[in-house]
Order: C-alpha cells, then structure tokens, then sequence
C-alpha cells in the first residue's frame, strides 16, 4: 500500500475506532440510567397533546396508524390527532374522512406543499402546550405516549423527547437487515441522549414542546428532512433533546433495494446540507458534544465508508485486472486447484484487528439495542444481514447524496 | 458542558487499542521471519545434502537417486519467501532468505541435470529471470505460462531468479547466459536463452521438441 493513502486509511480507522469506544464508555457511564418498562405508567398530570399526521399517498397504511394513535393509552380528551391531506393524488383522503367524526380528530385539506408545509398548518392550529407529528406509515405503541410525557414530567428542562422507532414487521433480508440497524439506532440515541447530542428528532412521535416553535419559529423544509433540521436549530439553541428508549414507534420500512436506496439519499443528502447550513456549530464548545461529536462522527462515517468504498473498488478491479491477464496469457490452459490451507499465510494484520473490533462493538450495539427494544432474543442470525447490506449498498448512496451535494441535486421523496 | 476529560481517556483507550493491534501484528510478523529462519536452517541443510549426494553420486546407482530432490519444497519455499516478501516487507531477512533460495535452486538445478545425463531421467529445466526493481508487465505474464506449464509437465523444473538479486552465483549465470536487463523476461530452456515473452503454445512446442 503506498504510504498516504495508507496513514489516511489509518486516520479513519482510529477515528472509528475512536467513536465507538467514546458510544461504549458513555454506555459505561450511564448503563444504570436506562429503563426499559414492560408496563404502564401513572402520570402526575397529563397535558394535552396534539399529534399531526401528515398524509401524502399514504392509503395502504393510514389506517392502521390512525388506530394505534387511538389506542394510545393516555385520556382520550387530552389528545388531539390532526390528519392532514398534503394533495394526496390516491384514495388518502376518503380514509381521512372516515375519521372526521371522532371528537379528537380534526381533519385537513391542502395543496400538496411537502411535509414541512403539513406539520405547520398543524402547528397554526395547535392549542395544546405539546406538539408531536406522526408518519402516516408507521404504528405507535399504546404506551408510548405516556413514557415519554412522563419524560417531560422529570424532566422539565426537556424541550422534545424522542421515541425508539423499530421495524415493523420485517419480512425480507432487507427488512430484517434495517431491523439490526434500528436496533443499533436505539442505542445510539441513548447514547446521544447522554451526551445532551441528539442530531435528529424522528418524524413519528417526537414530542415537543410547543414553546420551541413559539421561540425558533414553525418547521423548514431541510433539504426534505425537516425532522433533522429542527433538531440542528434546537440544538444551535442549545434547547435539550431527551430520548425516551422504551416509547416504541413501529415503521413499515422500504422492502426492496431501491426504495431504501432512495429513503437513505435523502437521508444523508439532508445530514451533509444540513450540516453545511449549520457549520458555524462545528466544533464550537458552547454548542457541547453535539458540536465536537455528532456532527464530526457524521462526517467521519461519510468520508470513511466512502474511503474504504473506494478501496475496495480499487482492490475488486485489480482483482479482476489479474484475473484477465491469466486468461489473455495463458487462455484456459490453467487448472483450478483448491490452494492448500496453510497458517503460515494467515496473518492478522493490524487495522483487521481494529475492524474486528469495531464490527464487536457494533455487534454490541445491536444487540443491546435489541435488549431495549423487548425483543424477545437478545441474539439473532438475521442481525448479520446487517453488514452485507450496509456495507454493499450504503457507499452508493452516500457517495450520490455527496454528488447530488456538489451538483446541487435534490433527491425526491420517494 | 463538554467533559475533555472524557474525550482523552477515549483517545487513549483508542490509543492503547491501536499500539495493541501493532504489537500484535509485529508479533505474529516475527513469528513468520522465525518461521522463514526455520525454513532458512531448512534450505541449508538441503544445500548440504544436495552437495553431499552430488559428490556421491557418481559412486551410486541410479536405482538409489531421489527423483524429486528438493522441487516440492522448493515450490513450498518460493511461494513463503514471496507471501513473506508481499506482506511483511522486504526485510534484511527475507531478502537474505531469497538470496539462500536462489543458491538452493542453482544446486538443485546443477545435481539435476547429473543425474539427468547419468541416469537418463527425463526432464526439463527453464531458467527463469525477471525483475523486480522496476514495473516488469511481461515479466508477470512470463510467470502465469510458466505457472500453467508447470501443471500441464511435473516434470518440468522451472528456477526463477530476481535479475536485481545481489548474489554472485546469480550474475555468474547472467554472465555465463549474457542476460541484460533490457531484456527481461528471459528464460533459459536447455541452453537456449530466449528474451521477451513467450507463450504458453511457443514454450509447449519447444518442450515437445526436446528429445
């Protein structure tokens, strides 16, 4: 390996080894913190909330997510479900009208605006002192509500408390793959929820309290992903952000390669311009670890999963390169032999050492994910569908959304 | 608000993750150099045998001569020596080792051809020199016919040497086969020195020619 590319390949891995050794000693510190409740939980008072559910095309799912908010265990008159037709062009608004009769549904239509437009119409009409939005493909657990404005309730310097969202019902290998990384996701938030360094607020059931809007102003488009962009100006703001691990949120994930492709650039589209609109943040102490650490890991993945990408399509081709040099040398005159199995050519080199052990702690994480999460084995094979999934796909669409970044190319919805 | 306390105490578990994954790695390096010094030990022990069974062979029958000298290992060796060199490093050490090996292989090629003329054994010996001090492209394909070759003729014996090796014996057979390094590859199939490439088909024909 020539001599830069090789220390620059070693920066990056000693910053990743560096990130997930920072995740587990902040796990060490604060494991005795974490609750995961099976029951349900008395409140002191239950203010009202309103939760808005922004509707585009959502016909398959919207009713069951209509049900599971109904469903919520918290007084019936102290929470207010918006539905909000955002020019749904499918059979979205019929179904919204069938709920337009319940008392603690109101109902809305508008021009097709995008989800931030939605969730502000639900903001000017809100009463309520807390507001939460709520994506219409996804099924909130009956207690999650409670749990997290129980959060609220110790906590009164909480300003937005967010949920632990998981897979719903994954079926397929790609399913299940982003289960291991919701997993992962779950403690990872906690972790950020320590650090006082959450950098996205997820769409279904964060709750808020009304008075960030009041102060910071309604939602923005950002770049598509309006739930980052208001957890960045809540945390310019310096206005805390808490994770309430044991407030589950199902979502129906993308089930083929293509759908997640496109959820995921817009994903990380949105976390580099987000992170280019906010960088005065950068590594400014005033703005605590989500400034020296959340943002800087962000671009450490980015630059390194790109960088190993890079790598290994530069091995692959050489790989190949020998390989049709054999066949234009010596055509099919050679014979494929099994190589004989000998220890003396396994050696383990020092950065494989070093992704061995990140790959441990990742593992790690998954699986105390898991734990948090119920499920009911800690341990499970389909969790390793994770790292060929990721580690195949995962360099496409973030080299694209840093492509679309440099051409100034923003990626659809869906 | 930031703990930086904290922040150093990761690094330095980082740090202490890293120099522990390099100790490791130098450790199970040192253990393949002794590894090749065994294998180092090995070669000389062979070049003493093939020099003592050189010097009695005139006195032995072709009955008791060992067909396959020292090939296998050879092969066995060449492979190690060229692994150790690709992913240890050229070392003083793995450097010496080939120097070691390319001795053996002139041995081996010298008793061979003995016992070939005494005995009427048949067989084929190419000598084979590239190089690796510079980008030698034919030089890697010269290696895949000789490779395909050796699968097609066990019989066939093929001694490579590096042409930027600095060892005497070496250039003595440079000299004695007026090897220039502009000329690279260049093989040597019976005293015939041929320069440039040659396919696996030209290489085949010659082999096929031999009496």
């Amino acid at each position: 390996m020539a001599l830069i590319p090789n220390i620059i390949f070693h920066v990056l891995i000693f910053l990743s080894v560096y990130v997930q050794v920072f995740f587990l000693v902040t796990f060490l510190e604060n494991r005795k913190k974490i609750v995961t409740r099976s029951g349900k939980i008395k409140l002191g008072n239950y203010p009202e909330v309103t939760i808005a559910v922004p509707c585009w095309n959502e016909e398959k799912t919207l009713e069951s997510t209509v049900h599971s908010l109904l469903n919520l265990n918290y007084p019936k008159d102290k929470v207010k479900i918006f539905l909000i037709d955002d020019g749904s062009t499918d059979n979205t608004w019929n179904i919204i009208n069938k709920f337009g009769s319940f008392p603690n549904i109101k109902i809305f239509q508008k021009e097709n605006g995008g989800k931030y437009t939605a969730l502000n119409l639900a903001l000017q009409n809100t009463t309520t002192d807390f507001f939460g939005g709520f994506d219409a493909d996804s099924i909130v657990h009956p207690e999650a509500l409670a749990r997290i404005m129980g959060t609220f309730e110790k906590d009164p310097a909480a300003m937005a408390v967010a949920p632990s969202v998981n897979v719903y019902d994954a079926k397929n290998f790609i399913q299940n793959a982003q289960k291991a990384e919701y997993n992962m996701g779950v403690y990872f938030k906690k972790m950020l929820a320590f650090l006082g360094a959450i950098n996205v607020t997820p769409g279904p059931m964060t709750i808020f309290r009304k008075k960030v809007f009041d102060d910071l102003g309604p939602y923005r488009h950002g770049h598509n992903t309006e739930d980052m962009e208001i957890a960045y100006r809540m945390q310019k703001n310096r206005y805390k952000i808490e994770h309430c691990s044991d407030a589950y949120v199902y979502t129906h994930s993308p089930s083929s390669v293509r759908k997640l492709y496109k959820q995921r650039l817009r994903w990380i589209y949105g976390f580099i311009n987000n992170t280019i609109d906010y960088h005065s943040v950068l590594f400014r102490k005033k703005y605590g670890d989500f400034a020296v650490f959340t943002l800087p890991m962000g671009i450490i993945s980015i630059v390194s999963v790109s960088y190993l990408f890079a790598g290994i399509v530069y091995n692959l081709g050489h790989f190949i390169y020998s390989k049709i040099l054999v066949l234009s040398t010596v055509g099919w005159n050679f014979t494929w032999k099994m190589p004989q199995f000998d220890l003396f050519f396994i050696h383990p080199r020092s950065f494989v050492l070093l992704i061995i052990f990140l790959y441990c702690l990742i593992i790690f994480a998954i699986m105390f994910g898991r734990k948090m999460t119920r499920e009911k084995k800690i341990f499970s094979l389909n969790m390793f569908y994770f790292f060929p999934v990721f580690g195949i796909i995962a360099p496409f669409w973030l080299l694209k959304a840093v492509y679309n970044t440099i051409r100034k190319r923003k990626p659809a919805w869906r | 608000m930031i703990d930086w306390k904290k922040y150093l105490i990761v690094f330095l578990i980082t740090a202490g993750l890293f120099v522990t994954a390099i100790y490791l790695n130098n450790y199970f390096g040192d253990k393949k150099i002794d590894q090749l010094k065994l294998i180092q030990d090995k070669i000389s022990i062979d070049i003493l045998s093939s020099e003592t069974q050189f010097s009695l062979l005139s006195e032995l029958s072709c009955k008791n001569v060992s067909g396959s000298l020292l090939s296998g290992e050879l092969d066995e060796l060449g492979h190690k020596l060229d692994w150790g060199q690709n992913n240890l490093g050229a070392t003083d050490e793995v450097s010496y080792l080939k120097k070691y090996y390319s001795l053996l292989q002139i041995k081996d090629y010298l008793l061979m051809k003995k016992i070939s003329a005494s005995c009427g054994v048949k067989s084929a010996f190419i000598l084979y020199f590239y190089t690796t001090a510079e980008n030698c492209n034919l030089c890697e394909k010269e290696s895949l016919v000789l490779t395909s070759l050796r699968e097609k003729y066990p019989e066939l014996r093929v001694y490579s040497f590096d042409y930027s090796i600095d060892l005497s014996a070496v250039k003595a057979l440079l000299t004695i086969y007026k090897i220039k390094d502009t000329e690279l590859p260049a093989l040597v199939l019976d005293d015939e020195l041929l320069t440039g490439f040659h396919s696996v088909e030209e290489l085949d024909a010659k082999i096929l020619r031999k009496p």
